[in-house]
């Protein structure tokens, strides 16, 4: 294998290497978008528009925009009426491991960082699996660390087969695969994979990445490509705002998802927005300029720009974000969250990735989507092979 | 003119109301009032879509009355579309079944090849096929000889509340295809739902422009009244409607 430090924008043996143009382009698109140079009538030019083009949505992520949210605000809630009506899907993620092989700075399951370390055995995934499903959730994510040596792909692979005896909609955030690799999880029951490019400056990327496979650049930023090509049927995209500038790297997912959605037209695209949280042993990590302000800001770019793609909103946003982004722009909220290993009723077998600021139970979030006028779906899937 | 002698006829099943409700945009405790308001005979069902918990079902909200038209939604292809028909049977949804078929996430357009082919084989076991499609005339004739019960065009892309912008299209399958013409999506006024019966269509489907509503259960009557009232101006005989002004000083007046 490989060593860990190398240059991150070489693929490393094993990793596959696709035919694509898409990792430049979105390099190019970005390096040419310059925020400072939009204005109010470039904002509202934009919001006049029935469908938007890529300077739309940069016109619509720039500072200036910042102080125009309730125009964008409108408009996004009539886009994700139209295109979700009421509805907001629940769903919850479960840590199976938490080992990891990289030196991310910003990351609670940094390999550096000493914290209990674990992953659940197939006996314990069962449990936890059927207690969340006693929740009455059918929609999971599977989520490890970034370790190929503790949690192969074999041992994901048995926990997805464990899924799919409770839940109909299983996606997985896990390290980034090869095409067979994708497909093999696919076949055991998987349909939906999440990679975040953390940043997608490659500058940035090499000084946040200090060792690992996660050090390789296009080897992430390829991996929707390879899992769509899987047979997988949908794709989540996103950056870690905070760890860069947030509008460009913003500008960038979009640009990516616009990429992938016109190449495989085809797969489902959804989108979500972390901001940097602190972690055990680093409480002082945060998201710098990215405000709530901000983030609504970013969110609401994205439903006019794409206004059929899947926004979810995660626990690292308090509970009075969550309630009110939903129905305005957010279409998935998850519930009953645990980011330690395991947890879901049994005693957890590893420390969290990073603090949460919404514990609340899938009950209590299920009531207060009612609350908000909007009905909660426990799936919205049908698995088909 | 009562609603025994002017009745939706979809292969072997009958309706009085040609109002089709979707289902999939609501929230749930609001379904019932609108198939109350609007007397609605049929609504929609994406098998995939399961609200709330399992101990709640959406079928508590539909009343006993309405048929569920279960769709295929989610399908890809028409192996996917078949395997969701059966299992739709399976679970006691009835013969009917409505063909979505989406390749495209974007636009959410059907895919008229696959559904032609899912509708062949569903025809063939039995099933009343409703096929969801891109308005086309070839398209509805194969749809007509694979078996389909009706056909159900667009009028604009799902969700859109454009309404009919396939018109001119949709005025040529009602003129020339011998089964029922169900208009489906893009309908985001009752004017429009309105404008669709004149045009002599047998039913229009509608779900976003009612859910999203400020008041469901008012609009989902609109739109009831809408339909009623273009369905009897289709069987009243609309006027005639020139297109050229008839001159006080003809132009041909010189003829002998």
């Amino acid at each position: 294998m490989a060593r860990k430090v190398f240059n991150h924008m070489e693929y490393q043996e094993g990793m596959d290497v696709i035919e694509s143009d898409i990792m430049d382009n979105i390099l190019n698109l970005t390096s040419k978008y310059d925020y400072n140079t939009y204005t109010k009538d470039d904002v509202l030019k934009a919001l006049s528009k029935d469908i938007l083009t890529l300077e739309d949505f940069g016109a619509l992520l720039s500072p200036v925009a910042t102080n125009m949210l309730e125009l964008m605000a409108q408009r996004s809630k009539k886009e994700t009426a139209k295109h979700f009506g009421n509805t907001v899907t629940m769903f919850t993620p479960l840590y199976i491991a938490n080992y990891c092989e990289n030196e991310c700075v910003y990351c609670g399951l940094n390999c550096k960082n000493r914290i209990k370390r674990g992953m659940l055995s197939l006996e314990q995934i069962d449990i936890e699996m059927k207690n969340i499903a006693d929740t009455g959730l059918r929609d999971i994510l599977l989520l490890t660390g970034e370790c190929r040596h503790m949690s192969d792909v074999e041992y994901i692979g048995e926990a997805v087969k464990i899924a799919k005896k409770y839940f109909t909609s299983i996606s997985i955030e896990v390290y980034p695969l090869n095409i067979d690799e994708y497909k093999y999880l696919q076949e055991c029951g998987a349909d939906f994979v999440c990679v975040y490019q953390e940043t997608y400056d490659p500058i940035r990327y090499e000084q946040v990445h200090l060792s690992g496979f996660k050090r390789c650049y296009p080897y992430r930023v390829n991996a929707h490509e390879r899992a769509l090509l899987g047979g997988m049927r949908g794709v989540s995209f996103g950056a870690l705002l905070g760890l860069s500038d947030f509008r460009k790297d913003a500008f960038s997912a979009g640009v990516h998802a616009m990429l992938i959605q016109k190449k495989y037209p085809h797969a489902e695209i959804s989108f979500s927005f972390p901001r940097l949280r602190p972690y055990k042993n680093n409480a002082e990590n945060n998201s710098n300029d990215v405000h709530e302000k901000q983030l609504l800001q970013i969110m609401l770019a994205y439903r006019i720009f794409m206004p059929y793609a899947g926004i979810t909103i995660s626990t690292r946003e308090r509970d009075g974000f969550r309630d009110n982004v939903i129905g305005l722009c957010a279409t998935k909220i998850s519930a009953g969250v645990k980011v330690s290993v395991g947890g879901h009723g049994e005693e957890a077998q590893g420390d969290e990735q990073f603090e949460i600021s919404d514990p609340r139970s899938v009950d209590e979030v299920y009531n207060s989507v009612l609350n908000h006028g909007l009905q909660p779906v426990f799936t919205d899937y049908i698995r088909t092979n | 003119m009562n609603n025994q002698e002017d009745r939706l006829v979809l292969g072997s099943h009958e309706f009085n109301s040609r109002f089709i409700l979707g289902s999939g945009k609501f929230s749930l405790n609001l379904i019932k009032q609108v198939v109350e308001n609007a007397d609605v005979d049929i609504v929609t069902l994406a098998l995939r879509r399961a609200n709330s918990k399992d101990t709640e079902n959406i079928l508590d909200y539909i009343p006993k009355n309405v048929t569920l038209l279960p769709n295929t939604s989610g399908a890809r292809n028409h192996e996917e579309a078949i395997r969701i028909a059966r299992l739709s049977r399976e679970l006691g949804c009835g013969d009917m079944v409505k063909i979505e078929i989406m390749t495209d996430t974007k636009y959410l357009l059907p895919n008229n090849y696959e559904t032609i082919k899912a509708t062949e084989v569903l025809a063939k076991e039995g099933f009343t096929v409703l096929p969801y499609m891109m308005p086309d005339l070839n398209v509805a004739r194969d749809l007509q000889n694979a078996g389909a019960s009706a056909v159900m065009p667009l009028a604009s892309p799902i969700g859109s509340n454009r309404g009919l912008s396939n018109k001119d299209i949709i005025q040529i399958l009602i003129n020339e295809i011998d089964l029922p013409i169900i208009v489906d999506a893009g309908i985001g006024k009752p004017s429009q739902a309105c404008e669709c019966m004149e045009m002599g269509a047998s039913a229009v489907m509608c779900n976003t422009a009612v859910a999203t509503a400020g008041d469901i259960g008012k609009m989902a009557k609109a739109f009831a009244l809408a339909i009623q009232s273009g369905r009897l101006a289709y069987l009243s005989g609309t006027g005639r409607v020139l297109n050229t002004a008839e001159a006080s000083s003809p132009l041909t007046d010189f003829i002998r």
